[in-house]
């Protein structure tokens, strides 16, 4: 029989992460909201609490508490700052290539630090082609003795400009098919790297986006992570299971966050002598907003699971990512309906939720790219 | 090395007390539906002993009486720094009043063995009576300070304490080994920690029933209960919620003028 239960532990951990989101990021949210900056505060605080160790396993300096853990945490930070959950979930999406397909060195090297937050990590995949198709990449590397050469530009990157320990993929220029891609642990500071324009996002402010350049960048042999050629496996898995469910975890924080806000104002407004929550069309939208929240998260839990075991979860993820998303924009407008005037104004945090849903469609892939993805695992049985 | 014994309650949850009913037959706490959660105050006597265990080193229980779910406040007190949980759970001890619960502590207490130090929160949150900390102590033979609010000395025998008062505050010296009864002012309770979590994993957790202490049936649960709540009442509380509009100086003058109407302003 299938269990749906959070056990104790786990229970205890979304405790955990829901009193270090209420303490420690929610106030810090106005200073993000103006400055859209990264709050330096907040990204130490996401280090002194062990959020980046959760999937790190114990021997390197981790937690090895797994992927509903990440879920859990990251939909619980994400109920106050989706900002912040999107940085957590991209510093844990950095770190999944080098858990994967790194040596026992690297892993030595790097996971300790990233574990403690004393390193930040992101992955680069996506240019200025599109990050629909990785596989149209211009980015390039080739070898140059003992090390690689890599030229080329990275953007829409999250953390760009916090990360200094960068998961980079690139493609050989010297083989003929074009399809060989290699990933490279770039460091900040090495030369050649640098990390280029600031975007500035309609939502999700305090979560850094940007561009990153990589001219005659030169790393060692020792920085390329599994084997040569066979870096679009590792980016992909990464970005399918981590990328994509970590998306899961910032949709389900924020679904969660409309709904909580609409049931407070609704029942707090008084129209018509009574409170808004009495008329039958706001409990409508109430009601379709929390079948929606329980819906994605026995999709988004069911993914966590089943990678949990050990098995690859990136489809049933894509899954998710799809509803979860789509159900968190919608439940935005929903909440601004709810607010009325009130959700056009900046002092309702529901205006924020709107603005920051906007960023989670595309973000790991967008809702047409999980289609795709979820036709041709369908699909594959009846290709010939 | 100190042995400190923190007896702490899980306590519907504070935050959703406005789901809480009183029965009006049996005058008991409906808890139906309200999550269980460590007592706020408890917290703070955790936090008190996790300190001392830091700076002096020290082995903590931590003692509960409850129904089995309460074994989740038990784990979260293990998380937070505790060596080992117990949580006393039978059917017998089913309507104990405070001095009925203070008698199971303390048959608990004994069967833990021999303690420097016991810290209870001042209250609990929902039964609020204050008296398990003192009725403890009594039934211990040992002294008590209620209200600490500050250890300014830590001593091999006798430690000095700043205890509460309504309008002011008392230095205290006591002899260990002693009970405590602690207020919030005593420190910040540390917040739920991941690797705290996972250390839990590997800490003893027992049950104990009434088979498991020297106590005697009618001494424990509603049996052993000398008092009994003959009333109880809850406060109602209404909250009216008016949204002002208008341009911000519209609606600071109106708002002014609310809160004046309302007597919260002088006319001066």
């Amino acid at each position: 029989m299938m269990d749906l239960t959070f056990t104790e532990e786990q229970e205890l951990l979304r405790q955990a992460a829901q009193e270090f989101a209420e303490t420690r990021i929610a106030p810090k949210i106005s200073e993000m909201e103006e400055t859209g900056r990264v709050n330096d505060e907040v990204v130490r605080a996401l280090g002194e609490a062990e959020m980046m160790a959760l999937t790190i396993p114990e021997e390197y300096g981790g937690l090895g508490l797994g992927y509903t853990a990440r879920l859990i945490a990251l939909e619980e930070i994400g109920k106050v700052s989706v900002a912040t959950a999107m940085m957590l979930q991209v510093l844990g999406l950095g770190i999944e290539p080098i858990i994967l397909a790194g040596s026992e060195e690297q892993k030595q090297k790097y996971l300790p630090g990233l574990a403690s937050g004393e390193r930040l990590a992101t992955v680069a995949v996506t240019e200025a082609t599109g990050g629909s198709d990785p596989g149209g990449s211009r980015s390039t590397y080739k070898k140059d003795g003992d090390d690689y050469i890599i030229n080329g530009r990275k953007v829409f990157i999250t953390n760009s400009h916090i990360a200094d320990t960068i998961v980079a993929l690139a493609r050989d220029e010297e083989d003929d098919s074009g399809r060989a891609f290699s990933t490279f642990i770039v460091e900040a500071g090495m030369e050649g790297f640098k990390a280029t324009h600031r975007e500035h996002k309609v939502g999700m402010r305090g979560c850094n986006t940007g561009e990153l350049s990589f001219e005659n960048c030169r790393v060692s042999k020792d920085n390329l992570l599994g084997v040569e050629g066979k870096g679009m496996r590792v980016a992909m898995a990464a970005i399918g299971d981590v990328g994509r469910g970590g998306m899961v975890g910032c949709a389900l924080g924020l679904h969660a966050a409309c709904l909580e806000a609409s049931l407070k104002f609704a029942s707090e407004r008084i129209l018509y002598g009574k409170p808004i929550s009495n008329l039958q069309s706001i409990q409508n939208k109430l009601a379709e907003m929390k079948i929606d929240l329980d819906a994605g998260r026995l999709l988004g839990y069911r993914a966590a699971a089943i990678q949990d075991k050990g098995i690859r979860s990136s489809n049933e993820f894509a899954v998710a990512k799809y509803f979860t998303t789509e159900a968190a924009q919608k439940a935005a407008k929903v909440a601004v309906d709810i607010h009325g005037g009130y959700g056009c104004m900046e002092e309702f945090a529901v205006s924020r939720y709107y603005r920051d849903a906007a960023v989670l469609g595309p973000s790991a892939g967008t809702s047409d790219i999980m289609k795709v993805i979820i036709a041709g695992w369908i699909l594959k049985p009846y290709r010939k | 090395m100190l042995k400190i014994v923190v007896c702490v309650k899980a306590v519907p949850d504070p935050k959703e007390a406005d789901q809480i009913r009183i029965d009006p037959v049996s005058k008991t706490l409906v808890r139906v539906d309200v999550p269980l959660v460590l007592n706020p105050l408890d917290k703070n006597a955790m936090e008190a002993a996790v300190q001392l265990k830091e700076q002096f080193g020290a082995h903590v229980s931590v003692l509960s009486m409850g129904p089995p779910p309460a074994a989740n406040v038990v784990k979260e007190c293990l998380a937070l720094g505790a060596d080992q949980g117990i949580l006393l759970s039978d059917r017998a001890f089913a309507g104990a009043d405070a001095y009925a619960t203070a008698y199971t502590l303390a048959r608990g207490i004994e069967k833990i063995g021999s303690y420097d130090l016991i810290l209870c929160g001042r209250a609990s949150s929902d039964g609020s009576t204050e008296w398990v900390g003192p009725e403890l102590a009594t039934l211990l033979d040992a002294p008590i300070v209620t209200m600490v609010k500050e250890i300014i000395e830590h001593g091999d025998e006798w430690w000095k304490l700043k205890s509460g008062l309504d309008n002011g505050y008392r230095v205290v010296r006591v002899k260990l080994p002693a009970v405590l009864t602690v207020t919030r002012e005593l420190n910040i309770p540390r917040t739920l920690s991941f690797s705290g979590i996972v250390k839990a994993r590997r800490k003893p957790i027992a049950q104990w029933g009434i088979d498991d202490l020297d106590a005697p049936e009618k001494a424990v649960g509603l049996k052993g209960s000398p008092t009994i709540v003959s009333e109880m009442t809850t406060q109602e509380s209404k909250r009216e919620v008016e949204m002002i509009s208008g341009t911000r100086e519209e609606m600071a003058e109106r708002l002014i003028q609310k809160l004046a109407d309302a007597g919260f302003l002088s006319s001066n």
